[in-house]
């Protein structure tokens, strides 16, 4: 094994271009239990902790740009107003050593249907900003970045410089079922935005299908049935009706299998628990706001 | 691979390290620190928690490659870094624990029960004083994270305590008295300033 160390992007890019196998190594937060437990023996190791601008943040007009090695820690810490969606879901991961060190470029790296922050992501709208030296940067849209189990869209020549994420124009929420608050792997998890500036609600769902996945027929249902009761302006309660269609609906966009976490249709069942909740909460937050501001006006 | 690096506030060079070694194997299998316990190796536990340029990590996922050139604070080191924190900071630059003294730390003294005139940490006094520590094999991890929490949030909550040691199990005790510890730490914590 080689353990390669760039002290800059432009010579991780080289090194990856050179060494097309080589294992990015980040938080180490997957990667070092794979080698720790010889499940993997990568030819070479390429430690992207010397690259500085990976931990960096900028916020944009629309966008938070958020370097790969940003740990879950700093997003909690720092991004709560601008991602509350993956912060929720940051907070949700392992433990505040694992939070320490680990981070949004290993958790689509690794692209598990687990992954905390893939939901949030979902939801919130995003882009990844990957980048190779043959042909330099590409954004890939959040939707097609998770191509099967533990699979993803990078060419093995790129590595992920940053996600952008939507900053949130509306309230967020995240959830997940585990049998405890800490160091649990999602047996499934729902994240939901509600997007007021272009009157539309996304959607994220994890661990209930081979890759994350977005509710799209439970999205367009609720984007229709809000704009038909005029609530967007009205401010008024979701009716029951409608929270009870979108969470079938939202139980209907997974294809969960049976495992030791969990059995395929508890899987099917708690997400319709969770996006019902999950909207409520935001609804609620959404008319308080609303109130709040026709209050002040 | 060679790697160098601070260890207990010490430069030192660990030779003929296996590129896909952890940081917890180098300290405890190349320089004769134990104080850092292997129980997972999956990050499940915390008992290898150690402090990587202060932020608290397990130590078993970190690549020994990745701490080149960076800071590591260990269990054995905890007591010299903890006075030097109350005393703000090294002006002399003799500070730090050696690798020999770091090796042979024991909780010593003239009583190994009540670790009376021994060399700890006001969190290890707590830990012994509560009646937190059982087995032992959690306490290592548990008492690097504790530190960080006190030095972070001199008074912390029930909620911020079980929040700051959520990452480390303990098989023996039950968690109530290792709560209690990091209380009394706080208590005193406030009372001596
Ligand atoms: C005890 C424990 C509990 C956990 N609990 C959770 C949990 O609750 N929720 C959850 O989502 N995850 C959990 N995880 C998994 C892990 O912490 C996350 O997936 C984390 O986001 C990985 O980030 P990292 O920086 O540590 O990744 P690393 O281990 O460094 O890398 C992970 C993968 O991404 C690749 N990679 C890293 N950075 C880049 C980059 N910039 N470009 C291209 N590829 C890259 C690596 O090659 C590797 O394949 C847990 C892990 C442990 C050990
Ligand atoms: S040995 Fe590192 S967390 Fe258990
Ligand atoms: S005292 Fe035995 S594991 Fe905690």
């Amino acid at each position: 094994m080689d353990f390669l160390r760039p002290a800059s992007w432009e010579e991780a890019l080289a090194a990856k271009a050179e060494h097309p196998t080589a294992v990015p190594i980040a938080g180490g937060t997957d990667v070092m239990v794979e080698i720790n437990f010889d499940h993997r023996r990568p030819e070479y190791l390429l430690d992207l902790n010397r690259i500085g601008e990976l931990t960096e943040w900028e916020i944009g007009e629309e966008s938070v740009r958020l370097g790969a090695s940003v740990p879950y820690t700093k997003i909690m810490e720092n991004l709560r107003a601008e991602l509350p969606g993956l912060a929720l879901a940051s907070h949700t991961v392992a433990s505040p050593q694992i939070r320490n060190r680990g981070g949004v470029g290993g958790n689509l790296g690794t692209a598990s249907p687990a992954g905390d922050a893939h939901p949030a992501l979902l939801a919130a709208g995003a882009e990844v900003e990957a980048e190779s030296a043959a042909r330099g940067t590409r954004l890939i849209p959040i939707d097609e970045f998770y191509t099967g189990v533990k699979r993803n869209a990078l060419q093995p020549d790129e590595l992920i410089r940053a996600v952008h994420v939507k900053k949130a124009d509306g309230p967020q929420q995240y959830s997940k079922v585990g049998t405890r608050n800490a160091m649990v792997i999602a047996v499934c998890a729902f994240g939901l935005a509600l997007h007021p500036e272009t009157r539309t609600v996304r959607t994220g769902i994890g661990s209930a299908a081979p890759t994350p996945v977005r509710a799209k027929a439970a999205e367009e249902f609720l984007n229709a049935a809000l704009e038909e009761g005029g609530f967007w302006d009205n401010g008024k309660i979701i009716t029951p009706s409608v929270a009870k269609q979108f969470a079938e609906l939202c139980s209907g966009a997974c294809n969960p299998i049976d495992d030791v976490r969990g059995t395929a249709s508890y899987r099917r069942h708690a997400v319709g628990v969770m996006a019902r909740r999950t909207l409520t909460w935001t609804w609620e937050s959404y008319r308080g706001a609303r109130r709040a501001s026709e209050g002040a006006a | 691979m060679r790697v160098n690096f601070t260890v207990n506030g010490r430069p030192q060079e660990a030779d003929d390290v296996w590129e896909g070694e952890s940081l917890l194997y180098v300290l405890r299998e190349r320089m004769g620190l134990p104080g850092s316990k292997n129980a997972c190796e999956q990050g499940e536990c915390g008992s290898c928690t150690v402090r990587l340029d202060g932020v608290p990590v397990c130590s078993c996922l970190v690549a020994a490659g990745q701490v080149e050139g960076r800071d590591v604070v260990t269990v054995e080191g905890l007591a010299d870094f903890a006075k030097q924190r109350a005393e703000s900071g090294c002006a002399t630059g003799a500070c730090g624990t050696t690798l020999q003294d770091a090796q042979q730390w024991r909780a010593k003294g003239t009583d190994s029960q009540t670790g009376e005139g021994g060399e700890l940490s006001p969190i290890q006094q707590a830990f012994i004083d509560a009646g937190a520590v059982q087995c032992g094999f959690c306490t290592p991890g548990l008492l690097v994270a504790s530190d960080e929490l006190l030095e972070r949030n001199p008074n912390p909550t029930d909620a911020d305590i079980r929040e700051a040691l959520s990452g480390n199990l303990c098989r023996c005790t039950g968690y109530e008295k290792i709560m209690d510890a990091v209380r009394l730490a706080a208590a005193r914590q406030s009372e001596a300033v």
